[in-house]
């Protein structure tokens, strides 16, 4: 199973192994990982899954479509790895993926 | 507020969003006594929103709504107790008496009771084929019924109604949509908004009618044909009764708790049991916000409040001041909410009605209190920020959608 890393701000860090198919945001709060909350669900649509992807990585995925780049732009303190991580599928390829939790989502 | 011991048991009473994600919070925040949820479906936790949309749809999966499926509850020790009704609250011996004669000692309880469909009291509405729209259950045996061709009849022209004629539509059915008020979604927005639904469902083939009364659902043994006030018949497969939610307060009642429009909860969400709590769509909280108390119907308000209560039963009580979002997803449109435009005095409009995608902000004395977005993400978040702050906005600048809404923040 690929393991994705959640890192908080205080460094606090979380190794989650998790199924692939799920998001990454689902993938963290599956397993309690606190600052990401998925409001909406995971349909784009709440901007409270915001991370930072790990520089190593974020080239690495997907690019996100107009709707997330939205959302991004009005989320809490938003930066040029940032991402939504419900719009983050998990896949084999992503084992190791590194994701900083901001310091607040609402 | 009295903390609960690290061994004392606290017991949840409702197992959707509200209950799962109290008992969340509480292990996040290191909760380490016991976490019993107690719901009525058989179901773990799970989100209710894609009911109406990618789980009807088919495109989502029954795992993929659970918000901590069976192996997660089990290693956060959350008890899960399935597919047993909460029958009566004990206050003065602290215990919760279920229907399956079990009996829960609680050191703290949390209701988590939700709301139920409400039902259509019309002749023929008892009928096996006439459904609500709340749970997974209710999607499954809908979606039996939406094949190809067949004709839905959707009573109520809100968001269930408008979601389920949206897939509906998609998935090759014939669809009509009946609205008794003059249009649709006319509790939560303004006629321009209204207006700008009924035209993208007629453009997609639905038939939809508003200020329509029904008469009676006709056929037998299931219901065949729509019998309106004015005599007419419109042939029907099934019908979708999505005509709003009643919320279950009865067991609070029973347990003597103050009941009005939802159980009474105070800013931190306790009722007047000091070891009894309310969240969710059951609960009415006062909200200083608007200045008045609120029950909302909404999966921000379930989660926000359900982290409120877990907040207070850790002895770290945070006063629940929401400004209420909400969103519906019709065909690739995705509409937007912030704020309760009731009362505003002015909308200004960003974009065009005639179009796929819209803002329309409501002022109330030079204020922003609410917008409604189509298709506008980050006017809808920055406007949700605006709202909150109560910010003044220049008209103008709102309506010029060259103008960022960022560059309004005062902070910017």
């Amino acid at each position: 199973m690929p393991t994705i890393t959640f890192l908080e701000p205080d460094g606090k860090t979380h190794v989650i192994e998790t199924p692939a198919g799920v998001s990454v945001m689902e993938a963290a709060t599956r397993n309690l990982v606190p600052g990401i909350i998925g409001e909406c669900g995971g349909c784009c649509t709440c901007a409270t899954c915001h991370v930072h992807i790990d520089e190593s990585w974020y080239g690495r995925l997907e690019s996100a479509d107009e709707m997330e780049q939205g959302m991004l732009e009005g989320a809490v303190e938003p930066g040029p790895l940032s991402r939504l991580c419900c719009q983050i599928k998990v896949t084999e390829e992503l084992d190791g993926l590194i994701a900083r939790i901001p310091a607040g989502q609402l | 507020m009295s903390e609960p011991a690290a061994t004392q048991t606290i017991v949840i009473v409702g197992a959707g969003q509200a209950g799962g994600e109290t008992a969340s919070e509480l292990r996040k925040q290191g909760f380490a006594g016991r976490i019993v949820l107690v719901g009525e479906e058989a179901h773990v936790p799970y989100r209710r929103p894609p009911l109406s949309k990618a789980y009807l749809s088919g495109a989502a999966t029954e795992e993929s709504l659970y918000i901590l499926p069976p192996a997660g509850m089990e290693k956060a020790r959350i008890e899960f107790i399935g597919g047993v009704r909460a029958e009566r609250i004990d206050r003065a011996a602290r215990q919760l008496h279920l229907s399956d004669g079990r009996v829960l000692d609680y050191g703290k309880l949390v209701l988590a009771t939700g709301g139920r469909a409400r039902v259509l009291s019309l002749p023929g509405a008892d009928r096996p084929n006439v459904f609500p729209l709340r749970s997974i259950a209710d999607v499954q045996a809908l979606r039996a019924h939406c094949l190809q061709g067949k004709s839905a009849v959707i009573v109520g022209g809100g968001f269930i109604g408008l979601e389920v004629a949206a897939v509906a539509t998609k998935l090759g059915m014939k669809v009509t949509v009946l609205e008794g008020l003059p249009r649709v979604l006319a509790r939560v927005t303004v006629p321009e908004v209204s207006a700008f639904f009924e035209r993208i469902h007629r453009e997609a083939g639905v038939d939809l009618r508003t200020g329509v009364q029904i008469a009676a659902f006709e056929g037998e043994p299931a219901v065949t044909h729509v019998l309106l006030g004015d005599g007419s018949r419109i042939a029907a497969d099934f019908i979708l009764a999505g005509i709003g939610q009643l919320p279950n307060v009865e067991l609070a009642q029973q347990a003597g708790l103050a009941v009005d429009n939802g159980i009474v909860v105070d800013e931190y969400s306790r009722t007047a049991d000091p070891d009894i709590y309310a969240a969710g769509d059951c609960a009415n909280h006062p909200n200083e916000f608007y200045g008045c108390r609120l029950r909302l119907e909404s999966v921000q308000n379930a989660m926000e409040q359900g982290r409120v209560v877990a907040s207070a039963l850790l002895g770290k009580p945070q006063v629940y001041n929401v400004v209420p979002w909400f969103w519906s997803d019709q065909y690739d449109l995705k509409l937007q909410m912030v704020g309760l435009s009731a009362g505003f005095d002015r909308m200004v409009v960003r974009g065009d009605f005639n179009s796929r995608a819209f803002a329309a902000f409501y002022l109330k004395e030079g204020r922003l209190i609410a917008a409604d977005t189509v298709g506008r993400p980050q006017d809808f978040m920055f406007a949700k920020k605006l709202v909150a702050m109560r910010a003044v906005v220049d008209p103008q600048l709102l309506a010029d959608e060259a103008v960022s809404l960022k560059t309004l923040l005062p902070a910017a």
